[in-house]
């Protein structure tokens, strides 16, 4: 009960956030100079004033911006967020296309970058001055310091074209025929370069941080308890530091998913991954203000969820926080 | 348990000229040199001194917990049971601990692991030594915070410890360890941290415990109040060594170290109670000597005792025994008046 107290009052906070988000981002998109019209004269060779004014009147963009504005934002309170000029079609179903591609990446490269990190932390941190630790340190640093694209370049070089154990591009192979099996051994294999690619920069200050917290666990007084009991070295450091030093990483990947997404559109343009990232791309490049807009929303919409999961996630791990509230 | 009652059995616990040496910036110290002691079957034995004098060590050593890789064993036995601990394999140090030998620490607010239930944390060490189930552990746990006076255990069996009072955190500490039935207890420092109302509660709870189980206390501490209560004889340890043994009562009566009479003469109300004297407050001028200097072959004592001679500066001084056991490392033993 208390549980879904707080789940219910945090969603409460979310749904506030989103309507600032959606407010914020219409009237910043709204600043920058540049429209569709500008893009459709540019198809056309070349317009008049007339046509001009024309166009802006077809798609309400004469209007004063308030009202673009509460139309918007009343059209997303039902569901709708518009539609795309430029790719003729609703931006609600645009983005549906797109969206699941997105969050598998982003959940994958999330789930891989704390599963090792936490991994490589826990080995380092047994062993400070041991060969995985120094190894852990220098991925951290290589991870951190490489830019995103240039990794996913690499290792499409590498795993694509000199070793072609991986597929170069895209999410699924067209030519495949095959039932649900097929299809997802299929994805999985397209998956895994993207996934390594955006988890690098993660997996360095996850387990970069794993490592300190968990040496600062084991230092502690309930772990010279534990070893009081006569527990084996794999009791102590898997059930009674693991714990205890996860809270730190959780919390820390809680506050990276944006980065995570962000970090996602740059992967998915390298691999021509059909996420929203690559969606976003062309809706910018296109002056496709609905596109952007929706974009936006659900890349806050992501992150807001992923936060969310980080404190309910936290709150399951550590009985002092449940108690707090 | 009684394996050897009727013989003339050795002690449960021997300790023989244990050495103990941690590696440090400036070298190897001996912070326990030369240290032997025995504790027989159900007895009671406290180690009394200063901060930084071995005491803990000493308890680290026997339960095999000297920080790694720091620490070592560099010499002596330690005896338990005839079997020598110095030399026994990780495994079997495991076994022991929690089991034969049990621990409870200066700490209660952060002995405990605050993401386990209080039951959790009990039931886990019945589980590893005595194989019982989750069920039965479980229920044991119950029994066990029955017996250590926490009110409603079927309630706070499930609570987790930032729920508990310190007192009630030692009280679990204390259930863990005694949860085995172990055949010696160490209790470090255990009521340190705490008012003093529930100090005198959970030394009256030990020595309940002591009388219902038999276990056998090593009390380590620097209150000679607690001492007093709870033990039959104590070591006093200046600067890794033994520097006096016996009976509680005739070492306080008659010290036979300037140490020990230092300790006792900055204790209130210590000796009014055995007599009517009043004697003055007295404090021990100086401090500890830093570890670098705990290996050198003198007195160490000699730098802040009144009575120091050359002798004392020169040689490292022997032990002088007297009746009941009582020994002191001290050239002047002998002279020093009550």
């Amino acid at each position: 009960m208390e549980f879904l107290r707080i789940l219910i009052r945090r969603v409460g906070y979310a749904a506030i956030l989103l309507l600032a988000v959606i407010v914020l981002n219409f009237i910043m998109v709204h600043l920058a100079p540049g429209d569709i019209a500008d893009t459709i004269a540019g198809d056309m060779g070349g317009a008049t004033e007339e046509v001009m004014a024309e166009i802006r009147e077809d798609y309400g963009l004469d209007k004063p911006m308030l009202v673009q504005l509460g139309s918007y934002v009343g059209g997303v309170l039902q569901g709708d967020l518009g539609h795309s000029y430029f790719f003729n079609q609703p931006v609600t179903k645009l983005i549906a296309e797109r969206l699941p591609a997105t969050l598998l990446l982003v959940i994958s490269a999330q789930l891989l970058a704390l599963i090792i990190g936490t991994l490589l932390g826990v080995i380092s941190a047994r062993k400070p001055n041991g060969i995985t630790s120094h190894f852990v340190s220098l991925l951290a640093l290589f991870g951190y310091s490489a830019p995103v694209f240039w990794t996913g370049i690499m290792l499409l070089i590498t795993f694509s074209l000199l070793i072609p154990i991986f597929p170069v591009a895209g999410m699924v192979d067209v030519t495949l025929e095959g039932g649900f099996w097929t299809r997802f051994w299929d994805i999985a294999h397209h998956l895994v370069l993207p996934t390594i690619t955006l988890a690098s920069i993660f997996l360095a200050l996850y387990s970069r941080l794993c490592r300190a917290s968990m040496m600062e666990v084991l230092g502690s007084d309930y772990i010279r308890t534990a070893r009081a009991k006569g527990l084996s070295e794999s009791q102590i450091v898997l059930k009674h530091a693991l714990k205890n030093s996860l809270s730190p990483v959780i919390t820390l990947a809680g506050l990276q998913f944006s980065a995570v997404v962000s970090g996602a559109v740059l992967v998915e343009t390298v691999f021509s991954w059909p996420g929203l990232g690559s969606l976003a791309l062309q809706s910018i490049l296109a002056r496709d203000t609905p596109t952007i807009l929706g974009i936006l929303f659900f890349s806050a919409l992501v992150v807001i969820v992923g936060n969310l999961l980080t404190d309910l996630a936290l709150r399951l791990i550590d009985p002092r926080i449940r108690n707090q509230s | 348990m009684n394996t050897h009652s009727g013989t003339s059995a050795p002690a449960l616990l021997s300790v023989k000229n244990l050495r103990v040496e941690i590696k440090t910036r400036d070298g190897v110290v001996p912070v326990i040199d030369d240290l032997s002691f025995d504790l027989p079957e159900g007895g009671n034995i406290s180690f009394v001194g200063e901060s930084g004098c071995g005491k803990s060590m000493t308890a680290l050593a026997l339960m095999g917990l000297l920080p790694q890789p720091a620490g070592r064993i560099a010499a002596g036995n330690i005896l338990f049971d005839g079997e020598d601990l110095a030399r026994a394999t990780d495994a079997r140090l495991r076994e022991i601990r929690g089991n034969d030998i049990s621990m409870i620490f200066q700490e209660p607010m952060t002995s405990l692991n605050p993401v386990y239930t209080i039951g959790e944390q009990i039931a886990e060490v019945l589980r590893r030594h005595q194989g019982k189930s989750r069920k039965e552990a479980h229920a044991r746990a119950i029994e066990l915070l029955d017996s250590v006076h926490i009110p409603s255990p079927q309630l706070r069996v499930d609570d987790y410890p930032h729920q508990l009072s310190g007192g009630q955190r030692q009280r679990v500490m204390i259930a863990i360890a005694l949860a085995c039935k172990p055949r010696i207890l160490i209790a470090d420092e255990p009521t340190t941290a705490l008012d003093v109302t529930v100090q005198a509660q959970i030394f009256d709870l030990l020595t309940e415990l002591r009388e219902v189980t038999g276990t056998a206390i090593i009390l380590i501490t620097h209150d000679m109040g607690a001492v007093a209560q709870m033990s039959e004889r104590m070591v006093v340890m200046y600067a890794g060594r033994k520097a006096e043994e016996g009976r509680v009562r005739d070492v306080i009566q008659q010290p036979r170290h300037p140490y020990t009479k230092g300790l006792i003469s900055a204790v209130p109300h210590l000796l009014d109670t055995i007599t009517d004297d009043r004697p003055e407050l007295l404090e021990i001028p100086g401090i500890v000597p830093p570890l670098t200097e705990f290996g050198r072959p003198n007195c160490l004592f000699a730098s802040r005792c009144d009575s120091a001679t050359e002798k004392c500066q020169a040689a490292r001084p022997g032990e002088i025994a007297f009746d009941n056991g009582h020994s002191s490392a001290c050239f002047y033993a002998d002279e020093m008046q009550p």
